[in-house]
């Protein structure tokens, strides 16, 4: 009983700011802009809008495997150092994430316009400029600069709470270290991988403002496209539905990634254990 | 059975907060004994074993193996094996592949694989046991795959840090036997750390008492129980009444002003030494035939024999015979020359020895408890 009082305060909030909206979404979704009367014809225009979202899809899955690549090694690399400096890295860490978004991502255009200070330097190198802005690697860029703290995270403490007798006995069955890295190490921070996955997929397929600073019209993702809906195309009905299917599909990009570290689920019981 | 397998010399370490945890160890363990490290919570056993293994290089000192000085040598190229304090299992794998662990990195053929992990799962009784996650296991079973998966790499030495601390006494027993029986079976040095004495005594060849990083005393089971060196070994191994005493000449010993006779000799010529009567060896006599007189203060029943105490002349000895004696009762004793035990002083000498202060729960008790607190 006391358990479930204390739930209260959630729940209602759960009602009022999710659900509630969640329900406002699906009546836009499915009502004309004009008439307001029930249709099925924003559904139907998704499939104009595919090569949006499948571009977002990628773009983000490949923002995230390039964070964990990045993430894992400075994640472990934290995890060794003492409690001290763990402290101090961890606040550089996330002292990024204080500044503004939009801060952050316009301080990339300046650096890779045309005219920004990596082309200004090359120019007085007597180097050809180089098309940095405007491009898929810009947006990329733009993602993992921005997320990258959400996957070293939840790395970092999953690595922290490895057991280190655990190496120990690797090393004591004949373990070199590379052994004991992809035996144990690797098995065990699995449910930290995926979590960063997740944490960095989720946010970066369906941000805005990334591409539309530091992409071009052919790199346009879908939460671009949903804004405009709602600032300048005026057809929230059509920009509801696009959230709907977009949601949707994190669902099951979610569920996909999930499935793999399925086995490895067992082992994060054990790490919270 | 007597060729040297490892040699350890003038092994001292000290952690970076500046305490001397191992203090001028020197060891030679042969091939195939079973050999146990034995001492209180925090003497240093454990940390013994890491260096042995390959885990702790050590301040200063050599570790020896077949002749070789193996200090740089890396834990995984050993030819040793060990089954940890707390298991250390890895919990993303189930018992079987636990077991395997060993085995698949030394690129077994999987069908050689399959027959040992059966076969040690065979031995410790865990068949059925193969797919089940580590963390649905008992304490026990857990343990038991631990030293599974030490052992079925057939190690040359195998490593055991408390292994059957997490068992019930049956069970221990049961483990105890067997793990005798797998070394003797499998020819494999043991070498084996308990704060258990009952349980080193029964198991080992040879027992290795420490205290305070301190060898105290190498020996046989029936030397460090019969000969102990000093008054840390004469308790720490079984009850002892511990007395002062004089050594008059070669058996002829002083205390409680009276001469008895003894079996030691070689002391200086009135030499204070510490005198040690095992509980179990004191005869009751009737008052008027004892070579001492005392009252009995307290009876314990303990099941095969009573814990009498009895005090004489204000100091407490603890006695334990089948004989009942009431509280309040008036006894002699007789001491034969073969129950006295005379060793030099040291500095554990007037700390040990006196049931002023007996309760019936025994020194392990203690041990076990003040182990709890330094578990953490
Ligand atoms: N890494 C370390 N840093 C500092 N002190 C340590 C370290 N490891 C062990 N010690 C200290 O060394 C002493 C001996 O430890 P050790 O683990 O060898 O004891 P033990 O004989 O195995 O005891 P137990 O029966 O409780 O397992 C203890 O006082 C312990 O606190
Ligand atoms: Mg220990």
């Amino acid at each position: 009983m006391k358990n479930k009082l204390l739930a209260c305060p959630y729940i209602v909030w759960m009602v009022l700011f999710t659900i509630i909206p969640l329900g406002i979404v699906f009546y836009y979704a499915f009502t004309d802009s004009g008439t307001g009367a029930f249709t099925l014809a924003n559904m139907a225009s998704m499939g104009s809008y595919l090569p949006i979202f499948l571009r977002s899809i990628w773009l983000s899955l490949f923002s995230a495997l390039i964070c964990l690549l990045i993430g894992y090694p400075v994640a472990y690399f934290i995890a060794q150092c003492k409690p001290s400096t763990q402290r101090l890295l961890e606040l550089l860490i996330m002292l990024p994430m204080c500044m503004s978004f939009l801060l952050r991502t316009l301080a990339w255009v300046s650096m890779l316009e045309d005219t920004g200070i990596i082309n200004t330097f090359l120019r007085h190198l007597g180097l050809a400029p180089l098309p940095l802005i405007r491009t898929n690697g810009a947006v990329i860029l733009g993602m993992v600069y921005n997320y990258l703290p959400y996957m070293i995270l939840p790395l970092y403490s999953v690595i922290m709470k490895i057991d280190n007798r655990l190496l120990e006995a690797a090393r004591d069955l004949g373990c070199t270290p590379v052994n004991t890295f992809t035996k144990v190490i690797l098995p065990l921070s699995a449910p930290g991988i995926l979590s960063g996955l997740t944490m960095v997929f989720v946010p970066a397929v369906s941000t805005f403002y990334i591409s539309q600073k530091l992409g071009s019209t052919g790199t346009t993702l879908i939460g671009d496209v949903i804004e405009s809906q709602f600032k300048t195309a005026y057809n929230p009905n059509l920009g509801a539905a696009m959230s709907l299917v977009l949601m949707i599909l994190i669902f099951i990009c979610v569920s996909i990634m999930n499935r793999f570290g399925e086995s490895e689920e067992e082992t994060e019981v054990i790490a919270k254990v | 059975m007597s060729e040297e397998l490892i040699r350890l010399t003038n092994l001292t370490m000290t952690f970076e907060d500046g305490v001397t945890v191992l203090d001028g160890i020197n060891l030679d363990i042969k091939n195939k004994e079973f050999l146990t490290l034995l001492g209180p919570s925090g003497c240093g056993k454990t940390t013994t074993l890491r260096i042995i293994g390959g885990f702790l290089s050590p301040t200063s000192g050599d570790v020896f193996f077949n002749g070789k000085r193996i200090n740089d040598v890396p834990a995984y190229q050993r030819k040793i094996n060990t089954v940890f304090q707390r298991y250390a299992l890895f919990p993303h794998l189930d018992v079987y592949d636990n077991i395997a662990f060993g085995l698949r990195i030394a690129k077994l053929p999987e069908r050689e694989i399959d027959e040992r992990v059966t076969e040690m799962l065979e031995i410790v009784s865990l068949r059925g046991f193969e797919n089940r996650k580590i963390t649905s296991l008992s304490g026990g079973q857990q343990q038991r795959v631990a030293i599974a998966r030490a052992l079925v790499n057939r190690p040359q030495v195998l490593l055991l840090d408390e292994p059957l601390g997490a068992l019930d006494l049956r069970l221990r027993k049961d483990m105890q036997n067997e793990l005798k029986n797998i070394q003797q079976r499998m020819g494999i040095t043991f070498i084996y750390v308990t704060h258990d004495q009952e349980e080193a005594l029964t198991m080992s060849d040879t027992i290795v008492v420490m205290d305070k990083g301190k060898i105290q005393q190498i020996g046989r089971p029936e030397d460090i129980y019969n000969e102990p060196q000093n008054a840390f070994v004469a308790d720490f191994i079984g009850e002892s009444n511990i007395l002062d005493g004089v050594m008059l000449d070669d058996y002829v010993v002083r205390f409680f002003g009276r001469k008895f006779q003894c079996v030691d000799k070689g002391f200086e010529k009135n030499e204070p030494v510490d005198v040690v009567i095992r509980p179990e060896d004191i005869d009751i006599v009737p008052p008027e035939q004892g070579h001492l007189i005392g009252t009995v203060t307290s009876v314990t029943f303990k099941g095969v024999h009573y814990d009498t105490i009895v005090d004489f002349k204000g100091f407490k000895w603890l006695i334990q015979t089948t004989d009942y004696c009431p509280v309040d009762s008036t006894i002699g004793i007789r001491l034969n020359p073969e129950d006295i035990h005379i060793m030099h002083k040291s500095e554990y000498s007037g700390l040990y020895g006196d049931y002023s202060s007996y309760s019936a729960e025994y020194d392990e008790i203690a041990d076990c408890s003040e182990d709890d607190a330094n578990e953490e």
